[in-house]
């Protein structure tokens, strides 16, 4: 009795009332199946990631670079292929590299980066010496106020190595005492502190020159700064996959491109189909 | 004097930290390396003050009968036991973050995954939401909607390759590079200079004693 008096749903009113669960199913999909396949796809590169490119390759080999990585690990996987494409680099041209972060999962994001870098076949037979080549500062609680003493002290701001060695025991350090020793920033970054942070503190007051690598969401907001305060910028997955390709380095942001494609599109296709059924029942309504 | 003298400490370090800004040179620069270390010292306890609250919040919950989800309490505070004892006293000590070492089997195989796990939760519920809330359904709205399809497709390869008849340059890419590189970037400074103008208004106001809500109530 109650179902005849229930009334009988259109084609489009049962789209528009779809149970969630059938479109994470579809994500689910899109995004699981691209993982088990080699599919190789042109990405075309963005203007700010050929900035970046060509800012990274006029470094010259053997300069002193400062990374600082701001994130933690929800960011990792659209920030640890950045990380990694960006230590290559530093790798590849032989730079001092010096690794701090002011996130505190951030050296260990580093560590973790530096040593999957480390596997690349290139570099198999790279002889680093820790503390002489590379150190890792690890983490410093104080945001801004860490950039502020950075530009004056680096040795007082970080009295200590991620391991607990003073830092007046490692060669690298000998003869940094403020952000105006080094030659470059890379900062990798998903929020606060970071980019934006060190755009006014590093690059308007101390004059470094940066490029950025920043989470899709946080892209629109650093993106004014890319020609003047930062001479190039990764945004997201998408940038991380272009940077792999112009580096030809390619890597993990170049195989989940594929996922994310897939469920760019699914998400299209529901919004596309959201909207018919919105105006299908609404005419119906309406008539 | 609860009021006044804290309203003068921060008008003291505000004016010391704008003429640093312009001058910094002794004292000024001398000043504000001090305050920062102060300013690292007072966040460092923070983390720990926060550390302690969300103990004592749990604590709360799990203790609470009334709640149906008191057991996350307990959850939370047994995962942060886990990763305090095992790093504090059972990783090396200052090395504990070394690779090898347990608190490193921690983050790698359980805090990584977990925090990834969550964090790639918005990508289903971005999509839920887009399929209920993108609508046609003001001249505004549609404007955003087209601006979307643009952009989400033309950030992804896929979007490209569906329309390689298309000559170079018109393509989706390239839309979506216009529409990042001109309105979106027109649209934020608006939005950073506003926020700029408020900052300095906020701070003008703590600075002179207009603004006292930080102090608390009498």
């Amino acid at each position: 009795m109650a179902d005849e008096q229930t009334p009988k749903l259109s084609f489009w009113q049962k789209m528009l009332a779809i149970d969630r669960r059938a479109i994470f199913a579809f994500i689910f999909v899109a995004l699981i199946f691209p993982l088990f396949f080699e599919i190789s796809q042109e990405i075309p590169v963005s203007n700010d990631v050929r900035m970046l490119h060509e800012a990274l390759e006029a470094i010259p080999d053997g300069a002193l670079v400062l990374y600082s990585f701001d994130y933690d690990p929800p960011s990792a996987p659209e920030l640890q292929p950045m990380a990694i494409a960006v230590i290559k680099a530093g790798l590849r041209k032989k730079w001092r590299m010096v690794y701090i972060g002011l996130w505190p999962q951030g050296p260990i994001q580093c560590d973790m980066a530096f040593r999957d870098a480390m596997l690349d076949e290139r570099f198999k037979d790279l002889k680093l010496t820790y503390g002489t080549d590379y150190v890792n500062l690890g983490f410093q609680s104080g945001n801004e106020a860490v950039m502020q003493r950075m530009g004056s002290d680096i040795p007082g701001t970080f009295p200590r190595d991620f391991r607990g060695t003073p830092v007046a025991q490692l060669p690298i350090m000998n003869g940094i005492r403020n952000l105006g020793n080094f030659d470059f920033l890379i900062n990798i970054s998903s929020g606060y502190p970071g980019t934006r942070e060190w755009v006014q503190f590093g690059v308007d007051r101390f004059g470094l020159p940066m490029v950025s690598g920043s989470t899709a969401v946080q892209t629109t907001e650093v993106s004014p700064y890319v020609g003047r305060q930062l001479k190039g910028l990764m945004g997201g997955m998408r940038g991380a996959a272009e940077y792999e390709q112009i580096s030809n380095n390619p890597g993990r942001a170049l195989k989940y491109m594929v996922g994310q494609s897939v469920a760019h599109v699914v998400v299209i296709f529901f919004i596309i189909v959201g909207n018919i059924a919105y105006f299908a029942t609404r005419k119906r309504n309406q008539g | 004097m609860r009021r006044e003298i804290p309203t003068a400490i921060a008008f003291f370090i505000g004016v010391v930290c704008i003429f640093q800004f312009f001058i910094p040179h002794w004292p000024f620069g001398t000043l504000v390396d001090t305050f920062s270390v102060w300013f690292q010292i007072l966040q460092s306890f923070a983390i720990w003050l926060g550390a302690l609250n969300l103990i004592k919040v749990s604590l709360e919950k799990s203790l609470d009968k009334r709640t149906h989800d008191r057991w996350y309490g307990w959850v939370v505070m047994a995962a942060f036991t886990l990763i305090f004892v095992v790093g504090m006293f059972f990783s090396g000590g200052r090395q504990f973050q070394e690779p090898g070492s347990e608190f490193d089997y921690l983050y790698r195989h359980l805090f990584t995954p977990l925090s990834s796990t969550m964090f790639a939760l918005l990508a289903f519920y971005v999509a839920s939401a887009s399929y209920r809330a993108f609508r046609a359904r003001t001249r505004e709205a549609t404007l955003l909607l087209i601006a979307a399809f643009i952009v989400m497709l033309g950030r992804a390869p896929i979007g490209d390759q569906m329309i390689a008849f298309v000559p170079e340059g018109y393509r989706l890419s390239d839309m979506a590079s216009w529409i990042m590189t001109y309105p979106q970037i027109a649209g934020q400074r608006a939005i950073m200079i506003g926020i700029a103008l408020g900052i300095i208004s906020a701070s003008m106001r703590l600075i002179l004693g207009l603004e006292r809500s930080y102090l608390g109530s009498e």
